[in-house]
């Protein structure tokens, strides 16, 4: 199981085993960890469960499709390096990504 | 509190999963007890008439947490049990195989069930290929009937039957929609959204009829299958299948019984306290106190579903959380991503934005400058503005909302 690093916006570190095939969304929530609200379930349409992907992350992952990216810019407080962890596909090679969460969703 | 203080949660859906989850996030120290009378793991309910109608979501990807999230949390499950009477006095929930279970607090997520035909009352409900969609169970069933090829009679023309007229037309089924109203999604849009959407189902090959009543079924000598649904104007629409999505009714009956204010849903205020303090409830089975619009509303969607929960789930662990957050919704249909934002009831003017012709606009509902209520189909942004637009209720200028020439962002800043 790939590591997924989460870093919560007051600094506290989780290290998770991601199972492959879910989203970091998905394994995210299922840890507990505060921060991401999901409200929409993954369906690209809600943009609470923003976050902001560490380098060299940034642009290892597959491209964000229109869709994200147009929610990305509404997100709160976006960065060039900002993404929907809904749309986060974990995968053998994300071994060792980090993700940081936001101070707030909305 | 003690340990022996025991939540309990009612209905294991959207509202009932996350007000479980959030409890414990917020500290209640006791026993957190979820009961759901649906086997499977709480899931997302959007999916059915989507993703997972199609096949291309999975169980795994519908559910809404995972086992170990429950455990993680101290979530005790009791699925596939279903409650059957609240003894307020006693302050015990009573099953019905009659086991029963004291609580603490009680918190009800019973949510709703579909409104049913009256028309197939007479045998047609019975029918193998008659359905309505609301639970996993339904879709399994309904799944194993969208063949390539067959036909597919569609009751009701809101959304749960427009996205699985969507989706079962891409399948290769031959899909006709009937609406008694005489446009679809009337209860919900504006005239021309709602022509907006006919037109794109006809031109995807959707037989839709509007103003057409549903008032009988033929079904096959054996009484096993539907084979016709009879129109008030005297049409028969031949079919394989049928599936009637014509509304939801509240689930309130476990509320009723037990003496709470219950109106067409369970009544809450914005905390989401029913009228027992040691009762709260959460979803689609209740009618809340909105701040934002001044009066009791009764939404069926999933942000409102979770929203009540999170005010619930802060509230009952003392740190009282009020919902004043803006009504929304989503409906994916072919390639059109829908999002509406508040409540257009008591409008005076709908603006347009974009090009209907380019599936790419809005459709503000105003009141004065006021934004009531705004549909958005494949526009982002605007989305995501207009929900500040609406809750914290920025005036606008009607002229300048419709030139599109003008980001709409810049038209809020000014
Ligand atoms: C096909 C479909 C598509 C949808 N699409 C969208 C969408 O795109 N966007 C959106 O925002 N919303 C959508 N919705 C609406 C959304 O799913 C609901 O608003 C949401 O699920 C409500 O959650 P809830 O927890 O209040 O109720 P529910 O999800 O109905 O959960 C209530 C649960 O309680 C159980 N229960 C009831 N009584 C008892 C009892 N006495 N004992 C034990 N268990 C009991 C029920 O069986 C059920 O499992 C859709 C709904 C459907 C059916
Ligand atoms: S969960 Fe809604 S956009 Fe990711």
């Amino acid at each position: 199981m790939p590591a997924l690093t989460v870093i919560e916006f007051n600094g506290k570190e989780h290290r998770i085993d991601a199972e492959v095939g879910k989203s970091a969304m998905q394994v995210v929530i299922d840890a507990m960890v505060p921060g991401i609200m999901a409200d929409c379930g993954g369906a690209c349409s809600c943009a609470t469960c923003h976050c902001y992907v560490e380098a060299p992350w940034a642009t290892r992952l597959p491209e964000p499709v229109p869709a994200e990216r147009e929610m990305l810019e509404c997100a709160l407080d976006p960065q060039p390096n900002s993404r929907l962890s809904c749309q986060i596909r974990i995968t053998p090679h994300t071994e060792g990504l980090v993700i940081r969460l936001p101070q707030s969703q909305v | 509190m003690s340990h022996h203080e025991v939540l309990l949660v009612v209905g294991a859906g959207h509202a009932g999963a996350e007000l479980a989850i959030q409890a414990r996030e917020h500290g209640w120290p006791g026993r957190i007890v979820l009961v759901g009378d649906e086997p499977a793991l709480p899931y997302h309910r959007p999916p059915l008439s989507k993703g997972y109608l199609s096949g291309e979501a999975t169980l795994d990807s519908v559910a809404l947490k995972s086992r170990a999230t429950y455990d993680k949390a101290g979530v005790e499950l009791m699925l596939g049990r279903r409650v059957a009477s609240i003894d307020r006095h006693a302050a015990r929930v009573t099953f019905i195989d009659g086991q029963a279970l004291h609580y603490a607090t009680l918190a009800l997520a019973t949510g709703g069930r579909p409104r049913r035909l009256p028309a197939a009352a007479e045998g047609a409900e019975q029918a193998d290929n008659f359905h309505y969609l609301r639970t996993l169970a339904d879709v399994d069933r309904i799944r194993a009937r969208l063949v390539h090829g067959s036909r597919l009679a569609i009751v009701g023309g809101g959304y749960i039957g427009l996205e699985v007229a969507a989706v079962a037309t891409r399948m290769g089924l031959t899909v006709t929609v009937l609406e008694a109203a005489d446009r679809v999604l009337a209860r919900v849009t504006a005239p021309r959204v709602s022509s907006f959407y006919e037109q794109v189902h006809r031109q995807a090959g959707v037989d839709l009829r509007t103003g057409v009543q549903v008032d009988g079924f033929a079904l096959d000598t054996a009484r096993r299958l539907v084979t016709e649904v009879h129109c008030s104007d005297g049409e028969r629409v031949r079919t394989d299948v049928v599936i009637a999505g014509i509304g939801l009714v509240p689930d309130t009956d476990l509320a009723a019984a037990a003496g709470l204010d219950v109106e067409d849903g369970i009544l809450v205020d914005a905390c989401s306290r029913t009228s027992d303090p040691a009762i709260f409830a959460a979803g689609d089975c209740t009618r809340y106190e909105s701040p934002l619009y001044g009066r009791r509303i009764r939404l069926e969607s999933v942000p409102n579903a979770l929203e009540q929960a999170r005010c619930a789930a802060a509230t009952l662990c003392g740190k009282e959380r009020r919902h004043d957050g803006v009504p929304w919704f989503w409906s994916d249909q072919y390639d059109l991503k829908m999002k509406m934002v508040g409540l257009s009831q008591g409008h005076d003017r709908l603006v347009l934005r974009g090009s209907i012709e380019e599936r790419s606009f809005c459709a503000f509902y105003l009141q004065g400058s006021r934004v009531l209520a705004v549909d958005t189909v494949n526009r982002i942004p605007e989305f995501m503005l207009s929900k500040r637009l609406v809750a914290e209720r920025l005036p606008v200028d009607p002229e300048r909302l419709a030139d599109d020439s003008v980001p709409l962002k810049n038209q809020i800043a000014a």
